[in-house]
């Protein structure tokens, strides 16, 4: 072993009560930093996974981004141009040349598409009223753009086609109205149509918002429901690779001028959320390694005072400050790398802890309990921020004894 | 004469000499310890350096040991001028050519006497592990130290642990032993045996050794007895 070396581990050894608090301190950062992560990063990805197995990946809506250039502007296109008292046109909504559209993406490779018809409805079941969003659907294609087909718990796709006036509603939303299987509700749309629905399907996909206010039926249903025969709304795709949804939609929006959204565009807020939630951890295991560098930083400064003595005759024996320097950094190291070694212990043991506890939790997504996921990153990371704050801590101690000139030692000694 | 030659010619009468050498310890009111010291000590002298206390007698010491830097003046350690060299090789210097015992033995607490002997011989790094540990075991045998090995400087007596710093100080064969009051924690008998020691190393192995002491009785055994006053060469005599 180096010198320098057994010289550190020697001073820690000799104090080993204040080696151990110091070494907590770092272990419980690294620890904490670890279950933190594992948690947090646990529950972005299920959520993530479950907004895209759940959701479209792309929603093609019967919207624009910006408002019509004006005819003028167009003619004068590089003038000031101001006007007012423009009144924008009632259009009858839906997506135009829908069909086109849809049997051209359904030619691209990696991409399924299913044309849809949004639209409120009230669903009345005995004496209960509870407003709906209603999404009329294409069986066929529908079960290749979303996991509404494995989400059932009840009935199926098919059932649909089979039953009259099927309808497939989520669970929570069932809940709500008191509905069971081959229930018949009555659908009230905004334009006064009613019709009878049977239960054919309840889902369960465990995003609350679609849970408790979904429902599906045949796209002809809604259109006879909303009075808006042929239309379609939106188109739904889903891609092979989720990450590139942004880029397709662009190139989609850019063809058809149709508002196309990616999950992440219509998840943006949330997943705003999830930067503010890893600034909150980073924050939390920045304050708990902090203290442990106090933590280190008394130690090397303790051990630096009591060894004056030890450093004037290492120096006087030929040893340099850098040699003094690189014995007080190796040992604020050790308690470093010791201390980050024990957190990974503490983190694993956290993890397993937080695994075994069970509850129920209705947030964005229902949960039963935390979701972790864990990744030898996590344990990088938070060891060598945990080791370089624990050289730093050495560093100004150490420099300060390296600095020291043994002549006045020795002199205030004798 | 050129310069080498000047330096060929200081090498082959000392191994270290001090030219006009002043040392001053600026302050608000500066204290100057060493006045203007011309000083010469040849290979194998055996050199006593006394005086009354504050006289600065250790001053002068920490001066021929390269722990500290003359104000003015020059200080030659085998002819090679020192004041030009930056603290790497003032370090090189110290753990090459000097060896120090100091009044308190300076041996770190929680090493055993081994292994303090070896930490010299181990930071020069000119041998192995095993051979470095053959080095020191031989030392402190010398020193009839066998048995405390595997002691720390706690478990030894004054004398002892005085006579294994000397073995460390001697450790990587320096070309000077710089001693400052080696005896003066010890008791009249250890004392004399330190001086025993000294005696020993100057008669067998030539080596060159400078102390301070105080006590005139020790300072009869050494070969030259050097006086400092306030800071001043005083009297410069052999004695032997």
């Amino acid at each position: 072993m180096p010198l320098a070396l057994t010289i550190a581990i020697t001073h820690l050894l000799t104090r080993k009560r204040q080696t151990a608090v110091s070494m907590l301190g770092v272990a419980m950062g690294v620890g904490f930093a670890i279950a933190m992560a594992a948690m947090m990063q646990g529950f972005q990805q299920y959520f993530v996974s479950k907004i895209v197995d759940v959701t479209p990946h792309i929603v093609m809506k019967d919207e624009f981004r910006n408002p019509p250039v004006q005819p003028a502007a167009m003619r004068f296109s590089h003038g000031a141009l101001a006007i007012r008292g423009v009144r924008p046109r009632e259009e009858l909504r839906g997506i135009r040349r829908a069909r086109r559209i849809l049997s051209v993406l359904s030619k691209r490779q990696n991409l399924a598409v299913a044309p849809s018809l949004q639209g409120q409805v009230f669903l009345r079941y005995g004496s209960k009223d509870v407003g709906a969003n209603l999404v009329g659907i294409d069986p066929d294609r529908q079960r290749h753009v979303s996991n509404l087909e494995s989400d059932l718990i009840g009935g199926s796709l098919d059932h649909l086609k089979t039953s009259a006036n099927g309808l497939i509603i989520g669970y929570g939303l069932a809940g709500k109205l008191g509905v069971k299987m081959r229930d018949t509700v009555t659908a009230v749309s905004p334009e006064g149509v009613i019709l009878k629905m049977k239960i054919v399907g309840i889902f369960r996909t465990g995003l609350i918002n679609l849970d408790d206010g979904e429902s599906y039926a045949l796209l002809k249903k809604v259109q006879i429901l909303q009075k808006r025969i042929n239309v379609v709304n939106q188109l739904h795709m889903r891609l092979k690779n989720p990450d590139a949804a942004r880029g397709v939609a662009a190139s989609i929006e850019r063809r058809y001028r149709y508002r196309t959204e990616s999950w992440q565009e219509a998840n943006e807020g949330v997943l705003g959320v999830f930067v503010i939630q890893h600034a909150i951890m980073y924050a939390t295991t920045g304050a708990i390694l902090i203290v442990a560098c106090f933590g280190i930083f008394n130690i090397i400064s303790t051990v630096i005072f009591e060894k004056t003595r030890d450093i004037a005759i290492l120096k006087s024996m030929g040893f340099e400050e850098g040699d003094i320097r690189t014995i007080f950094l190796l040992e604020g190291m050790a308690v470093g790398v010791a201390g980050s070694l024990l957190g990974w212990s503490l983190g694993f043991g956290l993890i397993q802890l937080l695994a075994s506890i069970k509850f129920d939790v209705e947030g964005i997504v229902k949960l039963q309990g935390f979701v972790l996921y864990t990744s030898w990153v996590h344990y990088a990371i938070a060891t060598s921020a945990a080791i370089l704050s624990a050289g730093f801590a050495a560093y100004l101690p150490a420099r300060k004894a390296a600095r020291l000139r043994p002549v006045d030692i020795i002199r205030g000694a004798a | 004469m050129s310069d080498a030659a000047i330096a060929a010619d200081v090498a082959s009468r000392a191994v270290v000499e001090m030219r006009g050498v002043t040392r001053v310890l600026p302050g608000p009111v500066p204290v100057t310890l060493v006045r203007d010291v011309n000083l010469e000590v040849g290979k194998g002298e055996f050199v006593a350096i006394v005086g009354p206390s504050g006289s600065g007698k250790s001053s002068l010491l920490y001066l021929l040991g390269l722990l500290d830097a003359p104000s003015e003046g020059e200080i030659y350690l085998q002819g090679r001028q020192t004041s030009s060299l930056d603290d790497h090789e003032l370090a090189r210097l110290r753990l090459e050519k000097l060896g120090f015992v100091f009044q308190f033995h300076f041996l770190l607490p929680e090493f055993d006497a081994l292994t303090n002997v070896m930490v010299p011989i181990r930071r020069l790094g000119k041998l192995t592990g095993k051979a470095s540990r053959a080095r020191a075991r031989e030392l402190l045998a010398a020193f009839g130290l066998e048995e405390a090995a595997d002691k720390r400087p706690g478990q030894l007596s004054g004398g002892m642990r005085q006579r294994v710093a000397i073995a460390r100080a001697l450790a990587n064969d320096p070309l000077i032993i710089l001693a400052d009051e080696p005896t003066g924690n010890l008791d009249q008998k250890s004392g004399g045996n330190v001086f025993d020691i000294f005696e020993r190393l100057v008669d067998d192995t030539g080596a060159t050794i400078i102390t301070v002491t105080h006590d005139q009785e020790l300072a009869a055994r050494t070969h030259r007895t050097i006086t400092i006053v306030d800071g001043v060469i005083h009297a410069d005599e052999k004695t032997k």
